[in-house]
């Protein structure tokens, strides 16, 4: 198998050259890019909120011991089971248990991506039980096979096109090009899973600690749905997900809306705080969280880079991302796409599989300005880089930046050097952009400036003489 | 040790700690990089300090958007806001205005059956409506309450801020009725209608601490998806149609709908 790193650059070389999926991308995120500045524009204040918003997320972080215990008390106290893993092995082991102990046939998921992270479909699938996500656009890419190309919108990259073909094709439905008559042969499809589902997983935006609630954003119902009518209800979130108080979710609803679709509020913000209680209609009978660890405590002990703790999981960042925007969501290779994902993916997975994410990057910082929690993103990447040559630098680059650092040190000497260089030149051209020339890394696929006539140097010298 | 008290223990160490992981003598100052904007050096710009006064929400009123103070003008907000997110706001002077227009809706939308929460007096608004009732209880099928053509609950409040409805398992008649079936109609009383966000958190918290209902949510129109290219399509798994009902006017004192009677 090739490395992550090799992969990701046959991966995105490829995608950069498909001009279609380019166009498309673009597409569906200026529509996105209108909707949400005029309803950050709605905001008196957007970026007092972007502030306080950030500030709630680092006291929930740095009390977060105590926090999660507060939390886990309140739960266990209106019936529900908290059940805390270390890493996606645990959380795995659990859950399957738990399936088998409720002899589940069918289990129906909404839109988690903690589960996407400790593959969790593939082992419930492995085990025999029938898995069926039910966010449509989660239950497209599983139909494909493939994971989802965003972490808000997981079929951003298909066609109606495509996605006729397929139901067609799995679902045996009338071919169509109306988005609503697909999404109707979803719903239909669905519908029977709910009704006959044994477990019901979804995940969630924020765990209150004070009430001991999850808060589920959702626009589709179906995190409704999943989470109403089976009689088991299975809860996965990362540790980092807590709020102190359940007010701070009038900030953080509107917020997570506005930076992660563009709408005021997404369709339905709910609130779980256990089981069906003994006076209640319906509801599951049994509820568990499953609290997700899985090298967040790692991020948590980086004191540089601790404040990605704060991330809502929004893909603003994506959604900006020079480099998102042209490789697409599927060359990361990652859980978590994107600059948010190009940060974190070095601590969850290793430093040095991973860090050339960081690599891809244009430092523009469109992500820190758009991130609604105030991540440093983009000096993230930078720290990645860093840490990656301190950790394990190649001698090869370590020897070539002496050498750069000796000449440039030296006004003589790179006065010197420019001259040969320039001299050079006219020979690198008969070579320009073939497999022969001394630059083909960087001629293969951009043009190498040529050089100015007359050198800062020269001009300098020409104003002061 | 458990894996509870591993990751509490991992925890405490690493907020105690608070050293970059990778600090192989690789200090910040030597490469500087984590430099922040002056604009960030504020209040999210935190110290590791365990004494720093917390701040929570308080205030955030100011920072979202912004709502009108007087009962017309939050009104007018949430049949503005309704019309964008194709909720169908309805207003109602009293009870009978109210039946009338739940049977031109049966009219028009030709219900063949609805649901409501058993022993409602949302019932009382009913009686001009000849078709069959399924009164919601815990014997209730799912797939019965799936079949009726809409479900028809009380709420918490409505929010004139995002147009949003408040409903919790008490008001709503359980989890699944507001959200199973294809139309759902929302009866509300004017004085129900709160101007924003955190209003609402304040009421939720006044009404039920610490005994809230297991479920609470903030219904913000009809459901909707937009993953096949963008295209706004209603109606994804939840409700197609979403309409609200505002009984009575600004300082009406009308009984709310969303509690069943005291028996």
């Amino acid at each position: 198998m090739p490395s992550a790193s090799s992969q990701f650059n046959t991966d995105a070389t490829r995608m950069v050259a498909d001009l279609e999926h380019r166009q498309m991308v673009q597409q569906s995120l200026s529509g996105y890019q209108k909707t949400r500045s005029s309803n950050a524009n709605r905001f008196q204040d957007w970026e007092s909120a972007r502030s306080r918003a950030a500030t709630i997320k680092d006291e929930a972080i740095r009390h977060l011991d105590r926090y999660l215990v507060q939390f886990e008390e309140k739960l266990v106290a209106r019936g529900a089971k908290v059940f805390w893993a270390n890493d996606a092995t645990e959380a795995r082991a659990y859950i399957l248990d738990l399936a088998r102990a409720k002899q589940a046939k069918v289990i129906v998921k909404s839109k988690t991506m903690v589960s996407e992270e400790i593959h969790l479909n593939e082992a419930l699938e492995k085990a025999g039980f029938k898995v069926v996500e039910s966010d449509l656009g989660e239950f497209i890419v599983q139909l494909r096979h493939e994971p989802p190309y965003h972490i808000v919108f997981p079929a951003m990259h298909l066609t109606r096109g495509q996605i006729s073909d397929l139901f067609q094709q799995k679902l045996a439905a009338e071919p169509t090009s109306d988005p609503e008559a697909l999404t109707m042969t979803a719903r239909k499809a669905l519908r029977q899973e709910y009704i006959a589902a044994d477990i019901g997983i979804t995940g969630a935006n924020f765990a209150v600690a004070e009430t001991g609630m999850i808060s589920i954003t959702e626009n589709e119902g179906n995190a409704r749905l999943t989470s109403s009518l089976p009689k088991t209800h299975v809860v996965l979130l990362g540790i980092e997900k807590i709020v102190p108080r359940l007010a701070d979710l009038a900030l953080f609803l509107p917020m997570l809306a506005t930076a992660g679709t563009g709408q005021q509020l997404t369709c339905y913000n709910s609130l779980v705080g256990g089981p069906r209680s003994a006076e209640e209609i319906d509801g599951p009978e049994d509820m568990h969280v499953v609290l997700l660890d899985n090298s967040r405590t790692r991020l948590l002990a980086d004191a540089e880079q601790r404040d990605t703790l704060r991330c809502i999981r929004c893909g603003a960042c994506l959604n900006v991302c020079p480099i998102f925007r042209n490789v697409g969501g599927h060359a990361y290779g990652t859980t978590y796409q994107g600059p948010i994902g190009s940060v974190i993916t070095p601590h969850l997975r290793g430093l040095q599989s991973w860090q050339h994410l960081s690599q891809a990057s244009s430092l523009c910082g469109a992500c820190t300005e758009t991130c609604p929690v105030k991540i440093d993103l983009h000096h993230h990447l930078l720290q990645n880089r860093r840490n990656a040559v301190a950790e394990k630098g190649s001698p090869f680059q370590q020897l070539g930046f002496r050498a750069f650092a000796f000449v440039v040190n030296r006004p003589r000497l790179f006065g010197f050097a420019i001259r040969i260089m320039k001299f050079l030149a006219p020979l690198q051209r008969l070579f320009n952009a073939t497999p022969g020339d001394p630059v083909w890394p960087w001629t293969k696929s951009r043009e190498l400036p040529s050089f100015a006539r007359k050198s800062f140097r020269d001009l300098w010298k020409e104003r002061t003489s | 040790m458990n894996a509870r008290d591993s990751i509490l223990a991992r925890i405490r160490e690493a907020l105690r700690g608070g050293s970059d992981s990778h600090g192989s003598g690789h200090s910040v100052a030597e490469a500087d990089l984590s430099h922040r904007s002056p604009a960030d050096a504020g209040e999210a710009d935190t110290a590791e300090s365990e004494a720093e006064p917390v701040v929570g929400s308080t205030g955030v009123r100011r920072f979202l958007p912004n709502v009108p103070d007087d009962f017309a003008g939050q009104v007018a907000l949430f049949a503005e806001r309704s019309e964008s997110l194709k909720t169908e706001f309805l207003r109602c002077a009293d009870e009978a205005a109210a039946s009338a227009q739940l049977k031109l809706l049966a009219d028009r939308e030709g219900w063949e059956s609805i649901a409501l929460p058993a022993d409602s007096e949302i019932r009382t608004l009913l009686t001009d409506l000849s078709i069959p009732k399924l009164e919601v209880s815990r014997s209730t099928a799912k797939t019965d309450l799936e079949k009726v053509s809409a479900g028809i609950t009380g709420c918490d409040a409505l929010i004139a801020q995002t147009g949003s409805v408040l409903l919790t398992a008490k008001s709503g008649g359980g989890r699944a009725m507001s959200v199973l079936p294809v139309h759902h109609v929302v009866i509300a009383t004017s004085s129900q209608l709160l101007a924003d966000l955190p209003g609402a958190f304040e009421l939720m918290e006044q009404k039920y601490a610490p005994n809230f209902p297991s479920f609470m949510t903030f219904i913000t129109g009809p459901s909707r998806t937009g993953d096949i290219e963008r295209v706004l399509v209603l109606g994804a798994h939840g409700p197609r149609k979403l309409t609200v009902i505002l009984l009575g006017g600004e300082g009406t004192t009308s009984r709310a709908w969303n509690q069943p009677p005291v028996t």
